[in-house]
């Protein structure tokens, strides 16, 4: 009896110890497994392994040795206050090396995230919720491309070399951290990192490729055609703007080249024109300027270079600055997180800077297949045969995505039916291949060596037909030179070939091989004493090829001309200042014609007020300009009202006519038909448009900001913030004051803006300054993570520490990393 | 006793072994020299709390708690204390959890 008793509390004791050892196993199970967005818990919140590790310390090491396998000889960095690596090797093998393994350590998330979403492999670590991004970078033959690419640049000894010893550098760090050092997103997501291959190098000029020439008009410009015809989209659409003041000035002669001739438009583009009665939209705001101004202009003698390239804004910050340094090359500037060399900045002889052409290098053709299994296309007169990729996507908790793409000789079908479509961009026209620049083989990388190491003009030149795309508008100075290229691997076309969907049976719709790069539209120390590009038009009408058909609004580059033009005694200052210019040439083109129709007696006592605000306001998106929020309002609303209702169908996807023709509606042709409202009875004429975007505009600043006052203030109105690559707001900027607006010279608009702002002084001593909104490291939990955003903000520029030997000293080198192999 | 031994053990292997070490230490140190239920449980659970709040304020201190700031954002609490008294207590929770276990495994085995 008493042993019975017994066995059943022993039962018991067990039963209980058992309860308690399967909830705490439990508990540490769910502690170190991620549910569904949240991060493993315990792994992530505990001090040994989780988000603490990554709190930097605000003492900074002043000197570390590191033993690194694979370096040939002695390497020494020097850190300055940013924490801005200047590298000092004995060769260029330790250079890229020491540069790989400097990104790496800053940046490692930064760069596989970047790679990952170019490649197509985000759901491999994020999970089925991104998997169609996935399948559209691959559908758009992004891996295709990067293949052959990484092929072409793997060719050639230079390019090889420096990118399997960035790769090493890359992959030293990487197998030297543990867990518990990886950074934070890594942790967040709980993946680990993988090795760097050389292709990852090809995935992220590719996807700069995607962000600058990735998006294309032409599906909707073939809707507008076919529900407008030819007469309307023409007069709608035209192919060179009203105003306009192009990178290559007005006028000059193109007599350094015989052009090839030019190709014959196909038959289907002629009868889309002659008929009389039958990609990703383009993004405003990524634009850029660049400049460089002649030692005739400037205080020293010696030319000056500015380039701010705008960018959708992020932190980690887009750019790396680092100075690279080996015999034969002391070169500063920014890098790409993931490329090695040096892609903006100077050296002691030139500096060079970038801007997006924007040319027409995507395009759709419309194939005709033979059935449903698209086994064979019509082209030439005769059925082809097309081929086929199997892209293996790999999912996160899933089994692995097979996609089948089809080839044409033109490239990818992109979507081959609508269900495959799916949600997919827009711009994407079903059943089209795609025909696209970076399906192309590149050397880019050489390109970059060869400004990096360059001395001359003639340097400049040799580097630029290396580099195909995104075609770019280069600018240069030297101590003797100034010049500017839009340079790029262009198509030979017939004129606007490509501006609407292209026929894939006809060879007349190919691109006919290449516009010789010395060709490129180009020039050196023009006699107005600078050079300079904001993504306006490349070349005035009379240039022989054809580059595209629509261009960035002239604003920004008309202002840089204005206020170049009339510059003398020119110093970096001057330039900083012109960086930073917020002065809107829309409003000064177009206000007082608006405000030509309004009657201040019919106002009421808020559109008075704003009326009085705009009439008073001279013309600057400052930060504290109400004028400013008043006319942006204003504009929008005016254009919403002029095209919102002719182009509702959606299928032409709001490609409204451009901000230039219509301004030409408003200042030339006020009794037009395309003011009238075709969704109300009554004839609307511009007087009627313009009063009531106004009392609009006026309506919807209120509704947001109460009564007019201080809330009405532009910086206080437009919202601005830098977001995190993670997407998470703790690790973005949060918003804050800016002024300025996509028309501006300082283009701060919804989200993008400078992301790199530099000023280089040229002469016997080169003098560098830049800032960049964020900082060195790519690690929230860092003191350099956003260290320069302030300064950024505030339209400062920073001199940059162009040190000329390992040797030199300065107060402003902090710390000192030796590297040698092991 | 109890308490010091998982304090000195869990601290020491704070800077080379994974967060759930502390679940293996105060598990065995309970088993081999636990008294009673309650004040293992106590015992380890303030012994982790306090080795996790020290070993964080280790590296958020001379961070000006910045990246303890933005977590606490990201889980949309107020402040870097809030995040860290959420540590300490994850700790606690697993470290006297673990007692318990052990302790009761322990008992589970006794002749009485």
């Amino acid at each position: 009896m008493v042993n019975f008793r017994g066995i059943i509390i022993q039962a018991m004791k067990f039963t209980k110890a058992f309860i308690s050892i399967f909830f705490t196993l439990l508990l540490i199970w769910a502690l170190q497994t991620k549910i569904s967005l949240v991060p493993p818990l315990g792994k992530f919140l505990s001090p040994a392994d989780g988000f603490w590790q990554n709190a930097e310390s605000k003492h900074i090491l002043p000197t570390l040795d590191l033993k690194l396998k694979g370096l040939q000889g002695k390497v020494t960095i020097k850190f300055d206050e940013n924490h801005i690596p200047h590298i000092f090797a004995q060769n260029e093998h330790d250079l890229y090396f020491a540069q790989g393994y400097m990104t790496a350590t800053d940046r490692l998330w930064q760069m596989d995230i970047q790679t990952r979403q170019a490649a197509g492999r985000l759901a491999e670590v994020i999970g089925p919720k991104v998997l169609d991004i996935d399948r559209y970078h691959r559908r758009m033959g992004m891996v295709y491309g990067a293949e052959k690419t990484i092929k072409a640049m793997m060719a050639d000894p230079v390019v090889r070399n420096m990118i399997l010893a960035y790769t090493d550098g890359i992959n030293s760090y990487i197998h030297q951290l543990s867990p518990r050092s990886y950074p934070i997103e890594f942790k967040l997501l709980n993946y680990a990192p993988e090795d760097w291959k050389p292709i990852n190098c090809a995935f992220l000029l590719k996807l700069m490729s995607e962000t600058l020439a990735g998006g294309s008009n032409e599906f909707a410009m073939t809707n507008i055609l076919r529900k407008f015809g030819p007469a309307t989209t023409n007069d709608l659409f035209p192919d060179y703007p009203m105003h306009e003041d192009p990178i290559i000035p007005t006028g000059t002669k193109w007599d350094y080249f015989k052009p090839l001739p030019i190709p014959k438009p196909s038959a289907n583009f002629l009868a889309g024109m002659a008929d009389s009665t039958n990609t990703k939209p383009r993004v405003e705001g990524i634009g850029s300027n660049n400049w460089a101004v002649a030692g005739s202009k400037t205080a020293s003698g010696y030319p000056i270079l500015a380039n701010d390239p705008h960018l959708n804004l992020t932190l980690p910050s887009i750019w790396y600055q680092v100075q690279l340094s080996a015999p034969g090359m002391n070169v500063y500037g920014v890098s790409l997180p993931g490329a090695p060399c040096v892609i903006l900045g100077f050296n002691n002889n030139i500096s060079w800077g970038i801007t997006n052409v924007d040319a027409d290098v995507l395009d759709w053709y419309q194939e005709k297949f033979r059935d449903t299994k698209m086994e064979e296309y019509w082209y030439n007169n005769k059925w082809n045969k097309t081929t086929r990729r199997v892209e293996k996507i790999e999912v996160l908790g899933q089994k692995p995505v097979y996609d089948t793409v089809v080839y044409t000789h033109h490239g990818p079908v992109v979507y081959q039916n609508n269900a495959q479509k799916a949600d997919g961009p827009d711009f994407v026209p079903v059943g089209h291949s795609l025909r696209w620049i970076a399906h192309e083989s590149s050397n880019e990388l050489m390109a970059m060596y060869l400004l990096n190491t360059g001395k001359k003009y003639n340097d400049y030149r040799k580097a630029l037909t290396f580099f195909s795309a995104p075609a770019s508008n280069f600018v240069f100075a030297s101590k003797d030179d100034i010049a500017i290229t839009p340079n790029g691997k262009y198509p030979l076309k017939y004129k606007d070939q490509g501006k609407f969907i292209l026929d894939g049976t006809d060879p007349a719709d190919d691109w006919h091989g290449w516009v010789p790069f010395e060709q490129d539209p180009t020039i050196k120390n023009p006699p107005r004493g600078f050079v300079s590009s904001a993504n306006q038009s490349s070349t005035d009408p009379s240039y022989p090829y054809y580059i595209n058909w629509s261009f960035a609004p002239y604003e920004r580059g008309k202002r840089i001309n204005d206020r170049l033009s009339v510059m003398t005694k020119a110093t970096v200052d001057s330039m900083r200042i012109l960086q930073t210019d917020v002065y809107s040439i829309r409003a000064q083109d177009i206000l007082p014609t608006l405000l030509k129709y309004i009657d201040p007696t019919k106002l009421n006592a808020a559109q008075l007020s704003a009326y009085d605000q705009i009439n008073k306001w001279d013309k600057n998106f400052t930060p504290n300009s109400i004028g400013a929020t008043v006319f942006s309002n204003w504009w929008s609303q005016l254009y919403n009202a002029v095209w919102g209702d002719d182009f509702a169908d959606k299928t032409l996807q709001n490609n409204f006519p451009s901000v230039d023709r219509t301004e030409k509606l408003l200042l030339n042709e006020p009794t037009s038909k395309w003011f009238d409202d075709i969704r109300t009875p009554a004839k609307e004429t511009a007087a009627d448009i313009v009063n009531k975007a106004f009392a609009a505009a006026v309506k919807e600043i209120t509704d947001r900001c109460g009564k007019p006052g201080a809330n009405w203030q532009w910086g206080k109105f437009k919202k601005m913030e830098i977001a995190s690559l993670s997407r998470q707001p703790a690790f973005g900027s949060g918003n804050f004051e800016s002024g300025g607006t996509a028309s501006t010279v300082n283009a701060l608009h919804d989200g993008h803006g400078p992301s790199w702002r530099m000023v280089v002084q040229m002469g016997p001593k080169v003098k560098g300054y830049g800032i960049f909104p964020g900082g060195e490291s790519g690690n929230p939990g860092s003191f350099f993570y956003n260290d320069m955003f302030k300064t950024w903000n505030e339209g400062k520029l920073k001199e940059l520490l162009f040190m000329q030997s390992v040797n030199e000293q300065s107060p402003r080198i902090k710390s000192t990393y030796t590297l040698t192999g092991k | 006793m109890l308490f010091f031994i998982i304090l000195i053990l869990s601290f020491a292997s704070g800077y080379f072994l994974p967060w759930w070490i502390v679940a293996v230490i105060s598990f065995l140190t309970a088993l081999f020299i636990g008294t009673t239920a309650k004040s293992s449980f106590w015992q380890a659970f303030i012994a982790v709390l306090m080795v996790w709040i020290v070993l964080a304020l280790f590296k958020s201190i001379p961070n000006d708690h910045i990246m303890a700031t933005r977590i606490a954002h990201l889980f949309h609490l107020p402040g870097w204390g809030y995040i860290l008294a959420v540590t300490g207590i994850l700790g606690g929770l697993v470290g006297g959890m673990s007692a318990l276990s052990g302790l009761l495994l322990k008992r589970a085995f006794q002749k009485h």
